[in-house]
């Protein structure tokens, strides 16, 4: 290897690489603890010490899709034999299936409600961002900012306006208000980046589409687009974790028919205490396609978080 | 774009093939595109952000919608600046602020520095380390309320396990002298990455030619640390702390999760007092005013700082 003034050297390499896995381990443990929790026992779970090896355990993930009642022996011989693997696991603790829980619905209206609302907010985005990174748009400076400042107000603050325009729009606890009010709250980000993603393509490129005899509109769509599809893409990626993990407007303006599942997942108790193995078992199917979108996003992860701000 | 080549070449097409070529003409695509965004951030933010000034001069009630609405002028402002509690709530959400910035912009710091040392496997290790920030904060602060759980709490049991007390003897989260302590905590756990990401593109921004010029200086690695890496990493840091600054000036999910704002108000960010007065307490003029308090503040010592930055980056 050719001696260099910058390149670190083998021991430097060596100790910030077990710096950082290091850190890394240690920040990854609650994230592990929740998904191994959903996996454990209603005893495993509040055990003392905390138990790391444990007999993995289906209880919580059907106790979070299930209602349970208590029933006393009679019924349950009544009952008959358990017919299906969820209900043996539910009658062992002397309860039997009532019916399915909230957990579904809520968790689809997380899907409705973010995928519906990153739709219109990258149509609504994608256009204003061309427009402000190819025309001259009056006070062009001055939108942008005003874009971007809607993202500095607390949501508490604009929440109570908002709850009073939506109850008399009868907008309150619906798919269609929640998708609006999250497209309106994500459009400062996705203006911004994808402006960022739109400034980045070559002018020229629009400039022959048009000699060639497109109008503007087919050579948006036909030469601006398909360049910029993976700024899009990651812009898409961006609006639907932000829309996926919001709480503080879905704690206030939601509370049956369109409750997402984040004002949700910590309202799951059990019929006796806490029940910690369902919570997690929530929490996990609802992060672990976040850490998947993460994963995905990697390389467009900072650009995202700072509006566009810092590029590498 | 003026001289563009486009331009030049519109400006010799004859009018009518020009409009038969172009179809609609630019300024009226660029207000067909920009329209609905503006119109919809003018109906969800800037109208509901006038009617609450409006609203913030009144003595009206969600609750009760009968009663007369008064004009009050700034009684409510007056109330709310002279409320000792209210000051009880600033200072709480100064304590969380100053101590989780400084947190994060010390670990973000130094993890970054470490990854920049471009160790094998550092990419993957930055996108796990990353993980944490991207899940939703009320399900996860939920989740370490389990954590912090006096005995059966992991949390508990790991700091008992280092330093020999009884992980029965302490709740982080219902303790008055822990609380604020352990909202700080999950939030360091939570946005540190933030900070670090932000930091590494600032470390990677400087050229090495830079480096190598101290080293023929035969400046000392301490020296070249100080007079190259810290300041030409400083509007990346300023940035860091701007954006974690606002962000956590707003915080409610993650806290309300963790402590509600227990106990006592040890905990109550004013994002929480303001929850509790518009949306339990129903008193809709009075936390107006608090929400127009709330704004003026962020945006105040927000353009203050973009000020200073600005002069940081020219330098």
């Amino acid at each position: 290897m050719s001696y260099s003034a910058t390149e670190p050297t083998r021991g430097t390499k060596w100790f910030a690489g077990i710096a950082v896995v290091l850190y890394a381990i240690i920040t990854l443990i609650p994230l592990l603890w929740i998904v191994a929790t959903g996996f454990k026992s209603p005893a495993d779970s509040i055990a003392y010490p905390p138990v790391v090896v444990f007999e993995p355990s289906l209880e919580g993930y059907v106790n979070l899709f299930t209602e349970r009642t208590r029933a006393t022996d009679d019924m349950l011989e009544a009952a008959g034999p358990a017919v299906t693997w969820y209900d043996e696991i539910t009658r062992n603790r002397g309860t039997i299936i009532s019916g399915p829980s909230r957990y579904g619905e809520r968790f689809l209206n997380s899907v409705i409600i973010g995928f519906g609302s990153t739709l219109l907010c990258m149509i609504l985005g994608t256009a204003a961002a061309y427009a402000f990174s190819r025309f001259k748009v009056p006070l062009k400076d001055d939108l942008l900012f005003f874009i971007l400042s809607t993202r500095m107000m607390p949501p508490i603050a604009v929440a109570i306006p908002i709850f009073l325009m939506f109850r008399n729009l009868g907008l309150n606890d619906t798919h269609l208000g929640m998708i609006l009010l999250y497209t309106a709250v994500n459009l400062s980000l996705s203006v911004w980046l994808l402006k960022g993603f739109i400034d980045e393509i070559p002018i020229e490129y629009e400039e022959a589409a048009l000699i060639d005899g497109y109008t503007r509109f087919q050579a948006f769509y036909k030469v601006v687009l398909p360049q910029a599809a993976t700024g899009i893409a990651s812009t898409a990626i961006f609006c639907l974790i932000f829309a996926w993990n919001e709480y503080a407007f879905a704690v206030l303006l939601t509370s049956g028919t369109a409750q997402t599942a984040p004002p949700f997942i910590p309202t799951i108790i059990g019929t006796s205490g806490k029940d910690w193995p369902a919570v997690a078992a929530g929490a996990t199917i609802f992060l672990v396609p976040v850490m998947v979108f993460t994963i995905l996003l990697r390389k467009h992860l900072l650009r995202g978080i700072t509006f566009g701000a810092v590029r590498k | 774009m003026t001289d563009s080549h486009i331009d030049r070449v519109a400006a010799k097409t004859p009018d009518g093939v020009a409009r038969r070529i172009k179809g609609l003409s630019d300024r009226t695509i660029a207000w067909i595109f920009v329209a609905p965004t503006v119109f919809l951030l003018l109906a969800v933010n800037i109208f509901p952000l006038i009617w609450t000034i409006r609203l913030s001069f009144t003595n009206f009630r969600v609750n009760r919608p009968n009663n007369d609405v008064e004009w009050v002028g700034l009684r409510n402002y007056q109330r709310i600046l002279t409320d000792p509690d209210v000051w009880n709530t600033m200072q709480a959400t100064a304590h969380f602020l100053i101590w989780t910035i400084t947190l994060q912009v010390l670990i973000g710091f130094t993890l970054a520095y470490l990854i920049n040392k471009k160790f094998k496997g550092n990419d993957m290790w930055t996108t796990i380390i990353v993980f944490p920030m991207m899940l939703s904060p009320a399900v996860v602060g939920n989740f370490w309320t389990f954590l912090y759980q006096p005995q059966i709490g992991l949390f508990n049991y790991v700091v008992a396990f280092f330093t020999g007390a009884d992980p029965a003897s302490f709740s982080m989260i219902g303790d008055v002298h822990l609380a604020p302590w352990s909202i700080v905590i999950a939030d360091t756990w939570m946005w540190t990455p933030f900070v670090m990401l932000i930091c590494l593109a600032g470390l990677r921004s400087i050229p090495d030619s830079i480096y190598e010029a101290a080293e023929c200086d035969r400046a000392s690695k301490w020296r070249q640390f100080w007079t190259i890496t810290i300041p030409m990493a400083l509007p990346f840091l300023m940035l860091a702390v701007l954006f974690r600054g606002i962000e956590n000036f707003k915080m409610f999910d993650l806290v309300v999760q963790l402590t509600g704002g227990g106990p006592g108000n040890t905990t109550t960010l004013t994002s929480i007092d303001l929850k509790r007065e518009a949306f339990e307490k129903w008193r809709t003029g009075y936390s107006s005013a608090y929400a127009v308090i709330l704004f003026v503040t962020v945006f105040g010592l927000a353009s203050i700082y973009v000020k200073a930055l600005n002069k940081v980056k020219e330098r």
